[in-house]
């Protein structure tokens, strides 16, 4: 079964289009992606901001980005009519200034130095998640940026799913039933719930002590206090961003290479969205072997090479290449198989193959030819 | 007489940046120790239900299930932590609290809890392992001669292993404070090592050396790097220098393919293999200076081979059996 052609060009060009997220398992080639597609887009005419998460260090120089600040920087050596501007995310510091932006500067300082604040800011699970989440509201509510097209990168988590689960997660969390009775334990057992659960509140608070100890009830307690009476609801943040997903002027490219476990989560992925009403612009597979399939089989090949090899020393080169032809062409098979595994449970989904390249990615000239690649839309 | 490697080591943790296939070498680990009629324990901390589909047997639940036999009569048992049951585990054996657990659980307080402090989920899972280590010592009737903990992504791993610290923040005394350190006592012990899963590769190999000045940092003990999906060069040396300088003789190779009866097709294909061959060339070069820069780590380094028809229980024997052929056992 052959998938539709993804037409990489198409949705880039497409000025109703103005958010692209890049999502998929660890290690498919997300933040590339996001980068050569991003440059692509700005050569193409667009002006463009990528938001990336985790970057190689090489790629990050290859956009310019040295350090990690947490704005946006103008690319350099943009070609075309475009702009390109291009961040890292820096968790923290996002999440730092969500408080700062909010509360006046006593309340701040109040929060900013709560010990459970410091944990919750660096080292929650869905931290990074919920303030890249942030960072895209933001950046798209930026009425006098440059940008028209945000294309964002996503975080390395556990499951591509993190991404759309981990805000509300956390949201919930801190805006939750469990964190309103903490911050205000003499009212929260008497009123409103009953005795039954009152009961189990008890057993509740004691268990906390005893695991975590008093004291980290007492650090939730006045942090969420503290961040409550500053600024509204974590959820609604979440939500709003949530919603922004939904827009028809946001497409989602779920990222994979041709190995079951990357099109496994890509397939949870791509059904996700359907359910959330998510607009997927489709499927791109990198790290493809790129061999041609028309001009000899694996067989022939392999059957040549041994007839060769037994001509003697001249022909013995000639003998290993075609067997690594035919290496070239099983792989290939393999992931092809795969492929259409993918394509069968999901026939309606836009799909691209970028090869695999011999060497990694390192400035603008790499990233132009992964977009040359991208845009080709077709089974390599 | 081979040496053999990590001799004393109970627990070994498996790391790996994503798309390594790191649960795959976790699994040939854990199969290549169960040799010789020993019994060893494979654990998922993550629920990815990775194990399950390596070794093609349904989801695990939370508890051991015995799910391949190793050659010489040794066993493979697999289990999939999850942090609540974990979190159920931990009240019972030192609180004796699993009634009140239970009731936690149905009003969502055990999620809200291990939320609550970041360092509690990994407190629960390696703590775990921990118990599962410490059975041996007490000669426990369901002990396991080594465990192998499929653990999260290289990124994350110094922070997962490193309670200690990440508990210390939350809680400078108390009862989870005292759990963090017996975990400590088990993780940053020679009963403990920390392998890394790579490919040649530039972005998985500068991983690795991150991953292993961070466990140094933080006292953790480093085991090996397995090198994995390795391919041999096809290509003598000489011809890959050839290649490298775009000098194969396309003359000689087209000569060769007439010689086949190639001949229609001859020079379309001349000019594809002197391609791939020049793709493979700098593809060789590339691993051969990651390889390099893994060498001067100081760190045993052991290396499997890519298997082009993909993974299955057949191929985990043989990976234990090449790992087996380079010290584990």
């Amino acid at each position: 079964m052959q998938a539709p052609p993804l037409h990489i060009d198409d949705l880039i060009d497409d000025r109703d289009v103005s958010i692209v997220v890049c999502t998929g398992a660890g290690g498919v080639g997300k933040t590339t992606t996001a980068a050569a597609l991003a440059l692509r887009a700005a050569e193409r005419g667009r002006d463009v901001c990528v938001l990336t998460i985790d970057p190689a260090r090489r790629l990050a120089q290859a956009m310019g980005l040295t350090e990690l600040d947490n704005n946006p920087r103008a690319v350099p050596g943009i070609g075309g009519g475009g702009s390109l501007h291009a961040m890292m995310l820096d968790m923290k510091r996002t999440f730092d200034e969500v408080v700062e932006a909010h509360a006046d500067p006593v309340r701040a300082q109040q929060i900013l130095s709560n010990p459970f604040y410091e944990a919750l800011s660096s080292s929650f699970a869905g931290t990074q998640e919920y303030m890249a989440m942030e960072k895209l509201g933001q950046l798209h509510a930026d009425e006098d940026a440059p940008w028209d097209l945000i294309i964002v990168d996503t975080p390395p988590s556990r499951s591509a799913l993190d991404f759309l689960d981990a805000p509300a997660r956390l949201g919930s969390f801190l805006d939750g039933r469990f964190i309103r009775i903490l911050t205000a334990p003499a009212r929260g057992a008497g009123r409103g719930l009953g005795r039954i659960a009152a009961a189990g509140f008890g057993i509740f608070t004691g268990v906390l002590s005893k695991i975590l100890g008093a004291q980290v009830l007492a650090d939730v307690g006045t942090f969420v206090a503290a961040i409550d009476t500053t600024f509204g609801g974590f959820r609604e943040r979440a939500d709003a961003t949530f919603a922004l997903l939904q827009e028809p002027s946001t497409r989602f490219l779920v990222v994979a290479t041709p190995e079951g476990d990357a099109l496994r989560e890509a397939s949870y992925f791509v059904e996700r969205l359907q359910q959330e009403g998510m607009p997927l612009g489709g499927l791109v597979v990198n790290r493809v072997q790129d061999v041609d399939r028309e001009l000899l089989s694996a067989d022939t090949a392999l059957a040549s090479a041994e007839k060769l090899s037994l001509e003697g020393e001249d022909a013995d080169l000639t003998a290993r290449l075609l067997t690594l032809h035919a290496g070239r062409l099983r792989t290939r098979e393999r992931q092809h198989h795969l492929t259409e595994r993918f394509t069968g449970a999901h026939p309606e989904v836009a799909t691209t193959e970028v090869a695999a390249l011999p060497e990694d990615v390192h400035d603008l000239a790499g990233l132009r030819e992964v977009g040359e690649l991208l845009a080709r839309g077709e089974s390599v | 007489m081979e040496q053999t490697l990590w001799p004393g080591v109970a627990l070994h943790v498996v790391s790996g940046k994503g798309g390594t296939g790191k649960t795959t070498v976790a699994a040939a680990l854990a199969m290549a120790l169960a040799r010789d009629g020993r019994r060893t324990l494979l654990m998922e901390v993550e629920g990815r239900q990775g194990i399950s589909q390596v070794f093609d047997v349904p989801p695990l639940p939370y508890g051991e299930r015995k799910v391949a036999v190793a050659p010489g009569g040794g066993e493979v048992w697999a289990l999939a932590v999850d942090p609540e049951d974990a979190l159920l585990d931990y009240l019972e054996i030192f609180y004796n609290l699993r009634r009140a657990g239970s009731a936690l659980r149905r009003m969502g307080a055990v999620d809200f809890a291990t939320t609550i402090a970041p360092g509690l989920r990994d407190v629960l899972l390696t703590g775990k392992a921990c118990e599962v280590v410490r059975r041996s010592e007490k000669n426990a009737p369901d002990a396991y001669d080594a465990v192998v903990l499929d653990a999260p992504p290289t990124g994350r791993i110094t922070r997962f292993l490193n309670v200690n610290s990440e508990v210390s923040g939350l809680a400078k005394v108390g009862p989870i404070r005292n759990h963090a350190d017996l975990v400590m006592s088990v993780i940053a012990s020679p009963r403990t090592a920390v392998h890394l899963v790579t490919l040649l590769e530039e972005m998985p190999v500068q991983e690795t050396i991150d991953a292993v000045t961070e466990l140094h940092d933080a006292e953790l003990p480093v085991g090996g790097i397995f090198v994995n999906m390795t391919r041999n060069p096809v290509l003598s040396d000489e011809e890959l220098e050839l290649a490298v300088a775009g000098d194969l003789p396309a003359d000689r190779i087209e000569a060769a393919l007439r010689s086949v009866d190639f001949n229609a097709k001859s020079s379309a294909i001349t000019a594809t293999l002197i391609r791939e061959g020049d793709d493979h060339a700098r593809r060789v070069a590339l691993e051969r200076r990651e390889s390099e820069r893994l060498a001067d780590l100081d760190v045993p380094v052991l290396s499997l081979p890519y298997l082009s028809d993909g993974i299955d229980l057949a191929s985990l024997y043989e990976l234990a059996e090449l790992l087996r052929s380079q010290g584990v056992r």
